[in-house]
Protein backbone atom coordinates (compact mmCIF):
# COMPACT_ATOMS: atom_id res chain seq x y z
CA UNK A 1 0.00 0.00 0.00
CA UNK A 2 3.07 2.24 0.89
CA UNK A 3 4.69 1.37 -2.12
CA UNK A 4 4.92 5.20 -3.85
CA UNK A 5 7.12 5.30 -6.56
CA UNK A 6 8.68 8.98 -8.26
CA UNK A 7 6.99 9.96 -10.37
CA UNK A 8 8.08 13.47 -12.65
CA UNK A 9 5.53 16.84 -12.42
CA UNK A 10 4.32 17.15 -16.34
CA UNK A 11 1.43 19.98 -16.00
CA UNK A 12 0.08 21.82 -12.72
CA UNK A 13 -3.51 23.08 -12.07
CA UNK A 14 -4.72 25.85 -10.05
CA UNK A 15 -7.19 23.63 -7.77
CA UNK A 16 -4.17 21.73 -6.48
CA UNK A 17 -4.20 18.80 -8.84
CA UNK A 18 -1.76 18.08 -11.48
CA UNK A 19 -0.73 15.26 -14.01
CA UNK A 20 2.92 13.63 -13.37
CA UNK A 21 4.42 10.46 -15.74
CA UNK A 22 6.73 7.62 -14.61
CA UNK A 23 7.77 5.03 -17.94
CA UNK A 24 5.30 6.93 -20.19
CA UNK A 25 2.68 6.48 -18.17
CA UNK A 26 0.46 9.74 -17.12
CA UNK A 27 -1.37 9.81 -13.79
CA UNK A 28 -3.81 12.65 -12.14
CA UNK A 29 -3.10 13.17 -8.81
CA UNK A 30 -3.75 15.71 -6.22
CA UNK A 31 -0.47 18.30 -5.02
CA UNK A 32 -1.81 19.78 -2.16
CA UNK A 33 -0.01 17.64 0.18
CA UNK A 34 3.62 19.17 -0.98
CA UNK A 35 5.11 22.50 -1.39
CA UNK A 36 6.97 24.43 -4.60
CA UNK A 37 6.37 22.04 -6.91
CA UNK A 38 6.85 22.86 -10.41
CA UNK A 39 6.70 20.90 -13.89
CA UNK A 40 9.99 18.53 -14.07
CA UNK A 41 10.05 18.01 -10.36
CA UNK A 42 9.43 14.53 -8.90
CA UNK A 43 7.46 13.77 -6.42
CA UNK A 44 6.23 10.57 -4.17
CA UNK A 45 2.65 9.63 -5.63
CA UNK A 46 0.20 7.40 -3.14
CA UNK A 47 -3.22 6.47 -3.53
CA UNK A 48 -3.42 9.50 -6.14
CA UNK A 49 -1.71 11.66 -4.26
CA UNK A 50 1.81 12.85 -4.18
CA UNK A 51 3.27 13.35 -0.84
CA UNK A 52 5.94 14.75 -1.01
CA UNK A 53 8.67 16.27 -3.32
CA UNK A 54 12.15 14.40 -3.79
CA UNK A 55 14.82 16.19 -2.97
CA UNK A 56 17.29 15.80 -6.07
CA UNK A 57 20.10 16.89 -4.12
CA UNK A 58 20.18 14.11 -1.34
CA UNK A 59 19.05 11.89 -4.50
CA UNK A 60 22.56 12.47 -6.34
CA UNK A 61 24.46 12.13 -2.92
CA UNK A 62 22.73 8.99 -2.45
CA UNK A 63 23.84 7.61 -5.63
CA UNK A 64 27.15 9.36 -5.35
CA UNK A 65 27.49 7.10 -2.00
CA UNK A 66 26.66 4.34 -3.83
CA UNK A 67 28.90 4.86 -6.46
CA UNK A 68 32.11 5.17 -3.93
CA UNK A 69 30.91 1.90 -2.41
CA UNK A 70 31.37 0.31 -5.43
CA UNK A 71 35.14 1.43 -6.00
CA UNK A 72 35.46 -0.38 -2.58
CA UNK A 73 35.79 -3.18 -5.00
CA UNK A 74 35.02 -6.82 -4.20
CA UNK A 75 32.99 -8.38 -6.80
CA UNK A 76 29.27 -7.81 -7.96
CA UNK A 77 26.21 -8.75 -5.92
CA UNK A 78 22.63 -8.12 -8.63
CA UNK A 79 19.63 -7.89 -6.55
CA UNK A 80 17.41 -9.01 -9.10
CA UNK A 81 14.13 -10.45 -8.54
CA UNK B 1 16.21 10.28 -13.44
CA UNK B 2 16.70 6.42 -13.97
CA UNK B 3 16.60 5.83 -10.21
CA UNK B 4 16.00 2.42 -10.70
CA UNK B 5 19.27 1.31 -12.19
CA UNK B 6 21.14 4.01 -10.05
CA UNK B 7 20.28 2.53 -7.31
CA UNK B 8 20.53 -1.13 -7.89
CA UNK B 9 24.47 -1.22 -8.11
CA UNK B 10 25.96 -4.41 -8.13
CA UNK B 11 28.94 -3.56 -6.77
CA UNK B 12 27.85 -1.36 -3.74
CA UNK B 13 25.52 -4.27 -3.03
CA UNK B 14 28.61 -6.59 -2.92
CA UNK B 15 30.48 -4.31 -0.58
CA UNK B 16 27.41 -3.28 1.90
CA UNK B 17 27.52 -7.79 2.02
CA UNK B 18 30.56 -7.71 2.83
CA UNK B 19 30.42 -4.87 5.62
CA UNK B 20 27.31 -6.85 7.15
CA UNK B 21 28.94 -9.97 7.29
CA UNK B 22 32.13 -8.35 8.90
CA UNK B 23 29.35 -6.10 11.80
CA UNK B 24 27.72 -9.32 11.85
CA UNK B 25 30.61 -11.68 13.03
CA UNK B 26 31.77 -8.58 15.70
CA UNK B 27 28.72 -9.14 17.25
CA UNK B 28 28.63 -12.61 18.33
CA UNK B 29 25.03 -13.31 19.09
CA UNK B 30 21.84 -13.15 16.95
CA UNK B 31 20.63 -9.47 15.93
CA UNK B 32 16.46 -9.52 15.61
CA UNK B 33 15.68 -6.93 13.17
CA UNK B 34 12.13 -5.92 12.94
CA UNK B 35 10.57 -4.20 9.80
CA UNK B 36 7.36 -2.94 10.09
CA UNK B 37 6.64 -2.38 6.85
CA UNK B 38 4.71 -4.14 4.07
CA UNK B 39 6.68 -2.66 1.29
CA UNK B 40 9.77 -4.11 3.10
CA UNK B 41 8.62 -7.09 3.47
CA UNK B 42 7.50 -7.48 0.11
CA UNK B 43 10.80 -6.23 -1.37
CA UNK B 44 12.67 -8.54 1.62
CA UNK B 45 10.99 -11.65 0.44
CA UNK B 46 11.35 -10.47 -3.68
CA UNK B 47 14.82 -9.48 -3.69
CA UNK B 48 16.36 -12.84 -1.26
CA UNK B 49 17.68 -10.16 1.11
CA UNK B 50 17.56 -12.85 4.26
CA UNK B 51 19.74 -15.56 2.35
CA UNK B 52 22.12 -12.66 2.03
CA UNK B 53 22.50 -12.05 5.24
CA UNK B 54 24.81 -14.08 7.96
CA UNK B 55 23.14 -16.82 10.22
CA UNK B 56 23.35 -14.34 13.30
CA UNK B 57 21.18 -11.36 11.72
CA UNK B 58 17.31 -12.34 11.50
CA UNK B 59 14.66 -10.33 9.33
CA UNK B 60 11.70 -10.22 10.83
CA UNK B 61 8.55 -8.79 9.31
CA UNK B 62 5.80 -7.12 12.30
CA UNK B 63 2.54 -5.36 11.29
CA UNK B 64 3.67 -3.35 8.37
CA UNK B 65 -0.26 -4.31 6.45
CA UNK B 66 -2.63 -2.05 7.59
CA UNK B 67 -5.40 -4.73 6.17
CA UNK B 68 -4.07 -7.45 8.03
CA UNK B 69 -4.31 -5.85 11.13
CA UNK B 70 -7.76 -4.77 11.17
CA UNK B 71 -9.97 -7.02 12.85
CA UNK B 72 -12.85 -9.11 10.95
CA UNK B 73 -15.13 -6.53 12.81
CA UNK B 74 -14.34 -4.11 10.71
CA UNK B 75 -15.17 -6.36 7.48
CA UNK B 76 -18.62 -7.75 8.82
CA UNK B 77 -19.29 -4.12 10.10
CA UNK B 78 -18.73 -2.69 6.23
CA UNK B 79 -20.71 -6.01 5.07
CA UNK B 80 -23.64 -4.94 7.41
CA UNK B 81 -23.67 -1.87 5.67
CA UNK B 82 -23.09 -2.51 2.33
CA UNK B 83 -26.14 -5.45 2.53
CA UNK B 84 -28.10 -2.31 3.72
CA UNK B 85 -27.74 -0.87 0.09
CA UNK B 86 -24.75 1.39 1.03
CA UNK B 87 -22.16 1.96 -2.10
CA UNK B 88 -18.77 0.50 -0.80
CA UNK B 89 -15.78 1.68 -1.73
CA UNK B 90 -12.45 0.11 -0.97
CA UNK B 91 -8.98 -0.46 -1.41
CA UNK B 92 -8.66 -3.37 -3.90
CA UNK B 93 -7.05 -5.45 -1.03
CA UNK B 94 -9.61 -5.60 1.60
CA UNK B 95 -11.79 -7.05 -0.47
CA UNK B 96 -10.77 -10.33 -0.36
CA UNK B 97 -10.27 -10.30 3.41
CA UNK B 98 -12.31 -12.87 5.36
CA UNK B 99 -14.70 -11.62 7.75
CA UNK B 100 -16.54 -13.33 10.19
CA UNK B 101 -18.40 -15.21 7.51
CA UNK B 102 -17.96 -13.51 4.50
CA UNK B 103 -15.20 -11.44 2.75
CA UNK B 104 -16.47 -7.97 0.73
CA UNK B 105 -15.85 -9.63 -2.64
CA UNK B 106 -18.15 -12.35 -1.59
CA UNK B 107 -20.57 -9.98 -0.44
CA UNK B 108 -20.35 -8.23 -4.06
CA UNK B 109 -20.88 -11.71 -5.69
CA UNK B 110 -24.37 -11.72 -3.60
CA UNK B 111 -25.52 -8.18 -5.07
CA UNK B 112 -24.02 -5.46 -2.75
CA UNK B 113 -22.25 -2.47 -4.40
CA UNK B 114 -18.48 -2.80 -3.98
CA UNK B 115 -16.07 -0.63 -6.38
CA UNK B 116 -11.96 -1.18 -5.54
CA UNK B 117 -10.17 2.42 -6.20
CA UNK B 118 -6.79 3.40 -6.24
CA UNK B 119 -7.41 6.38 -4.79
CA UNK B 120 -10.12 7.97 -1.83
CA UNK B 121 -10.98 10.25 -4.88
CA UNK B 122 -13.20 7.72 -6.93
CA UNK B 123 -15.21 7.21 -3.68
CA UNK B 124 -16.17 10.96 -3.68
CA UNK B 125 -16.78 11.18 -7.49
CA UNK B 126 -18.97 7.71 -7.37
CA UNK B 127 -20.89 9.98 -4.06
CA UNK B 128 -21.28 13.36 -6.10
CA UNK B 129 -22.37 11.24 -9.45
CA UNK B 130 -25.44 9.38 -7.22
CA UNK B 131 -26.40 12.07 -4.98
CA UNK B 132 -29.40 9.88 -4.31
CA UNK B 133 -27.18 6.87 -2.92
CA UNK B 134 -25.38 6.76 0.20
CA UNK B 135 -21.24 6.23 -0.58
CA UNK B 136 -18.90 5.42 2.07
CA UNK B 137 -15.01 4.47 1.52
CA UNK B 138 -13.51 1.70 4.05
CA UNK B 139 -10.54 3.95 5.24
CA UNK B 140 -7.55 1.94 6.49
CA UNK B 141 -4.52 3.13 6.35
CA UNK B 142 -1.14 3.93 8.60
CA UNK B 143 0.09 7.31 8.32
CA UNK B 144 0.49 7.42 4.47
CA UNK B 145 -2.41 6.65 3.90
CA UNK B 146 -4.40 8.55 6.47
CA UNK B 147 -3.28 12.22 5.04
CA UNK B 148 -4.60 11.54 1.07
CA UNK B 149 -7.78 9.62 2.68
CA UNK B 150 -8.47 13.01 5.16
CA UNK B 151 -7.27 15.51 1.97
CA UNK B 152 -9.86 13.60 0.01
CA UNK B 153 -12.04 13.88 3.10
CA UNK B 154 -11.48 17.76 3.24
CA UNK B 155 -12.19 18.11 -0.34
CA UNK B 156 -15.99 16.45 0.05
CA UNK B 157 -16.66 18.31 2.96
CA UNK B 158 -15.89 22.10 1.07
CA UNK B 159 -17.72 21.03 -2.03
CA UNK B 160 -20.42 20.19 0.46
CA UNK B 161 -21.43 16.58 -0.31
CA UNK B 162 -23.90 15.28 1.69
CA UNK B 163 -24.09 11.84 0.99
CA UNK B 164 -20.26 10.57 1.84
CA UNK B 165 -18.59 9.09 4.95
CA UNK B 166 -16.51 6.87 5.94
CA UNK B 167 -15.84 4.19 8.16
CA UNK B 168 -12.48 4.86 9.95
CA UNK B 169 -9.56 2.12 11.20
CA UNK B 170 -6.52 4.17 10.82
CA UNK B 171 -3.30 2.70 12.86
CA UNK B 172 -0.21 4.52 14.01
CA UNK B 173 3.51 2.79 13.94
CA UNK B 174 5.06 4.40 16.55
CA UNK B 175 2.97 3.11 18.82
CA UNK B 176 3.10 -0.65 17.97
CA UNK B 177 6.65 -0.62 17.67
CA UNK B 178 6.11 0.51 21.41
CA UNK B 179 4.04 -2.61 21.93
CA UNK B 180 5.72 -5.02 19.90
CA UNK B 181 9.20 -3.64 21.82
CA UNK B 182 7.33 -4.52 25.30
CA UNK B 183 6.32 -7.73 24.30
CA UNK B 184 9.08 -10.06 26.15
CA UNK B 185 8.25 -13.19 24.04
CA UNK B 186 9.14 -11.50 20.72
CA UNK B 187 12.85 -10.14 21.54
CA UNK B 188 13.80 -7.29 18.90
CA UNK B 189 16.85 -5.51 18.85
CA UNK B 190 16.63 -2.62 16.12
CA UNK B 191 14.10 -1.86 13.97
CA UNK B 192 14.01 -0.97 10.12
CA UNK B 193 11.68 2.17 9.76
CA UNK B 194 9.00 2.29 7.13
CA UNK B 195 10.23 4.83 4.21
CA UNK B 196 6.85 6.74 3.64
CA UNK B 197 5.39 6.74 6.78
CA UNK B 198 8.06 8.01 8.10
CA UNK B 199 7.60 10.59 5.26
CA UNK B 200 4.26 12.17 6.62
CA UNK B 201 5.51 11.80 10.41
CA UNK B 202 9.42 12.74 9.91
CA UNK B 203 12.31 11.30 11.66
CA UNK B 204 12.07 13.19 14.68
CA UNK B 205 8.84 11.01 15.32
CA UNK B 206 10.71 8.48 16.45
CA UNK B 207 12.61 10.45 19.04
CA UNK B 208 10.90 10.00 22.06
CA UNK B 209 10.09 6.49 21.40
CA UNK B 210 14.41 6.01 21.30
CA UNK B 211 14.87 7.47 23.70
CA UNK B 212 12.53 5.65 26.25
CA UNK B 213 13.80 2.25 24.38
CA UNK B 214 17.34 2.55 23.12
CA UNK B 215 16.76 0.49 20.29
CA UNK B 216 18.37 1.24 16.92
CA UNK B 217 16.32 2.94 13.86
CA UNK B 218 17.05 3.11 10.60
CA UNK B 219 14.73 4.84 8.04
CA UNK B 220 15.15 3.02 4.83
CA UNK B 221 13.49 3.42 1.18
CA UNK B 222 12.44 -0.27 -0.72
CA UNK B 223 15.09 -0.55 -3.11
CA UNK B 224 16.78 -4.15 -1.91
CA UNK B 225 20.55 -2.12 -2.05
CA UNK B 226 18.99 0.50 0.13
CA UNK B 227 17.40 -2.18 2.71
CA UNK B 228 20.72 -3.57 2.50
CA UNK B 229 22.22 -0.07 3.52
CA UNK B 230 19.57 0.13 6.32
CA UNK B 231 20.75 -2.76 7.99
CA UNK B 232 24.43 -2.33 7.57
CA UNK B 233 23.32 1.22 9.85
CA UNK B 234 21.73 -0.88 12.46
CA UNK B 235 24.88 -3.24 12.88
CA UNK B 236 26.78 0.12 12.96
CA UNK B 237 25.04 1.65 16.19
CA UNK B 238 25.01 -2.04 17.39
CA UNK B 239 28.26 -1.93 17.53
CA UNK B 240 28.86 1.67 18.71
CA UNK B 241 26.14 0.83 21.53
CA UNK B 242 24.36 3.48 20.05
CA UNK B 243 20.61 3.82 19.76
CA UNK B 244 19.13 6.90 17.40
CA UNK B 245 16.92 7.36 14.41
CA UNK B 246 19.06 7.34 11.07
CA UNK B 247 17.30 8.66 8.29
CA UNK B 248 19.06 7.15 5.12
CA UNK B 249 15.71 7.99 2.91
CA UNK B 250 16.59 11.87 3.18
CA UNK B 251 15.76 12.56 -0.41
CA UNK B 252 11.88 11.86 0.70
CA UNK B 253 11.64 11.87 4.29
CA UNK B 254 12.41 15.13 6.32
CA UNK B 255 13.26 15.59 10.27
CA UNK B 256 10.35 17.14 10.92
CA UNK B 257 8.22 15.07 8.23
CA UNK B 258 5.62 16.47 6.45
CA UNK B 259 3.77 19.64 7.78
CA UNK B 260 1.07 20.03 5.73
CA UNK B 261 -0.31 16.77 5.73
CA UNK B 262 0.43 16.80 9.31
CA UNK B 263 -1.87 19.49 9.53
CA UNK B 264 -4.74 18.56 7.82
CA UNK B 265 -4.71 15.02 10.04
CA UNK B 266 -4.98 16.92 13.33
CA UNK B 267 -7.98 19.47 11.81
CA UNK B 268 -9.94 15.96 11.40
CA UNK B 269 -8.88 13.16 13.35
CA UNK B 270 -7.97 12.23 16.63
CA UNK B 271 -6.10 9.84 18.73
CA UNK B 272 -7.53 7.17 19.77
CA UNK B 273 -7.32 3.67 21.37
CA UNK B 274 -7.67 1.06 18.56
CA UNK B 275 -7.17 -2.69 18.78
CA UNK B 276 -4.69 -4.61 16.41
CA UNK B 277 -5.73 -8.16 15.24
CA UNK B 278 -3.04 -10.12 17.05
CA UNK B 279 -1.97 -7.28 18.84
CA UNK B 280 -4.86 -6.22 21.13
CA UNK B 281 -5.75 -3.43 22.06
CA UNK B 282 -3.10 -0.77 21.78
CA UNK B 283 -3.33 2.85 23.89
CA UNK B 284 -4.15 5.69 21.46
CA UNK B 285 -2.43 3.51 17.98
CA UNK B 286 -5.32 4.86 16.09
CA UNK B 287 -7.33 8.01 14.67
CA UNK B 288 -10.98 8.53 14.85
CA UNK B 289 -12.77 11.56 13.59
CA UNK B 290 -13.42 14.59 15.99
CA UNK B 291 -16.90 15.02 17.04
CA UNK B 292 -17.41 17.69 14.57
CA UNK B 293 -17.01 15.61 12.07
CA UNK B 294 -19.58 12.68 12.82
CA UNK B 295 -21.90 13.26 10.68
CA UNK B 296 -18.82 12.06 7.93
CA UNK B 297 -18.26 8.96 10.63
CA UNK B 298 -19.80 5.79 9.30
CA UNK B 299 -20.24 4.31 12.19
CA UNK B 300 -21.59 7.10 14.22
CA UNK B 301 -24.22 8.08 10.80
CA UNK B 302 -25.62 4.58 10.34
CA UNK B 303 -25.38 3.38 14.32
CA UNK B 304 -22.82 0.44 13.65
CA UNK B 305 -20.64 -0.72 16.24
CA UNK B 306 -17.22 -2.24 15.30
CA UNK B 307 -16.74 -5.56 16.78
CA UNK B 308 -13.56 -7.27 17.32
CA UNK B 309 -15.14 -10.45 15.14
CA UNK B 310 -14.45 -14.03 14.73
CA UNK B 311 -11.56 -15.99 13.33
CA UNK B 312 -10.70 -19.32 12.25
CA UNK B 313 -9.16 -20.75 15.15
CA UNK B 314 -6.08 -22.30 13.44
CA UNK B 315 -5.35 -19.01 11.83
CA UNK B 316 -2.33 -18.23 12.99
CA UNK B 317 -2.11 -14.42 11.65
CA UNK B 318 -2.16 -13.03 15.17
CA UNK B 319 1.19 -14.69 15.30
CA UNK B 320 2.79 -14.01 12.50
CA UNK B 321 2.00 -10.19 12.69
CA UNK B 322 3.76 -10.09 15.72
CA UNK B 323 7.08 -11.63 14.46
CA UNK B 324 6.58 -14.43 16.86
CA UNK B 325 6.56 -17.42 13.71
CA UNK B 326 7.10 -17.11 9.75
CA UNK B 327 4.63 -18.13 7.98
CA UNK B 328 5.87 -21.28 7.05
CA UNK B 329 5.40 -21.90 10.64
CA UNK B 330 1.63 -21.67 10.18
CA UNK B 331 0.28 -25.25 9.63
CA UNK B 332 -2.75 -23.89 7.23
CA UNK B 333 0.37 -21.58 5.26
CA UNK B 334 0.15 -23.29 1.29
CA UNK B 335 -2.03 -25.93 2.36
CA UNK B 336 -5.72 -24.57 3.74
CA UNK B 337 -4.26 -21.38 2.94
CA UNK B 338 -3.53 -20.07 -0.41
CA UNK B 339 -4.02 -16.45 -1.96
CA UNK B 340 -6.98 -18.13 -4.01
CA UNK B 341 -8.62 -18.85 -0.64
CA UNK B 342 -7.10 -17.03 2.39
CA UNK B 343 -7.93 -18.09 5.70
CA UNK B 344 -6.23 -14.71 6.85
CA UNK B 345 -5.29 -11.44 6.09
CA UNK B 346 -1.94 -11.84 6.19
CA UNK B 347 -2.22 -14.20 2.81
CA UNK B 348 -4.57 -11.88 0.69
CA UNK B 349 -3.29 -8.23 1.38
CA UNK B 350 -0.32 -7.47 -1.35
CA UNK B 351 1.59 -6.51 1.42
CA UNK B 352 1.06 -9.25 3.86
CA UNK B 353 3.42 -12.10 5.26
CA UNK B 354 2.25 -14.94 4.23
CA UNK B 355 1.29 -13.62 0.37
CA UNK B 356 5.15 -12.62 0.11
CA UNK B 357 6.60 -15.63 1.83
CA UNK B 358 3.84 -17.84 -0.72
CA UNK B 359 4.92 -15.89 -3.41
CA UNK B 360 8.96 -15.52 -3.35
CA UNK B 361 9.85 -18.08 -0.19
CA UNK B 362 7.65 -21.32 -0.36
CA UNK B 363 9.92 -24.00 -1.52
Amino acid sequence: MCLAIPMKVKELYEDGFGTVETDGAVYHVNLSLTENVKCGDFVIVHAGFAIEKLNKKEADTRIALFKEMAEMGGGKLKLES
Amino acid sequence: MKYLDEYRNPEAAAYIGRKIKELAAYQKRSIRIMEVCGSHTMAIARYGIRSLLPENVELISGPGCPVCVTEPGYIDAAIKLAQKGIFIASFGDMLNVPGSKLSLAECRARGAYVETCYSPMRAVEIAEQNPDCEVLFLAVGFETTIAPVITTLNIAVNKKIKNFSMLTAFKLIPPAMKALLSDPEIKIDAFLCPAHVSAIIGAKAYEPFIKENKVPCVIASFEPVEIMLGLLGILQQLRDKEARIENQYARVVKYAGNPKARGIIDLYLRPVDAAWRGLGIISESGMELKPEYKKYDASKRFGIEIKKGKTDSKCRCGDVLKGKITPQECALFSRNCKPANPVGPCMVSAEGSCAAYYKYCKK
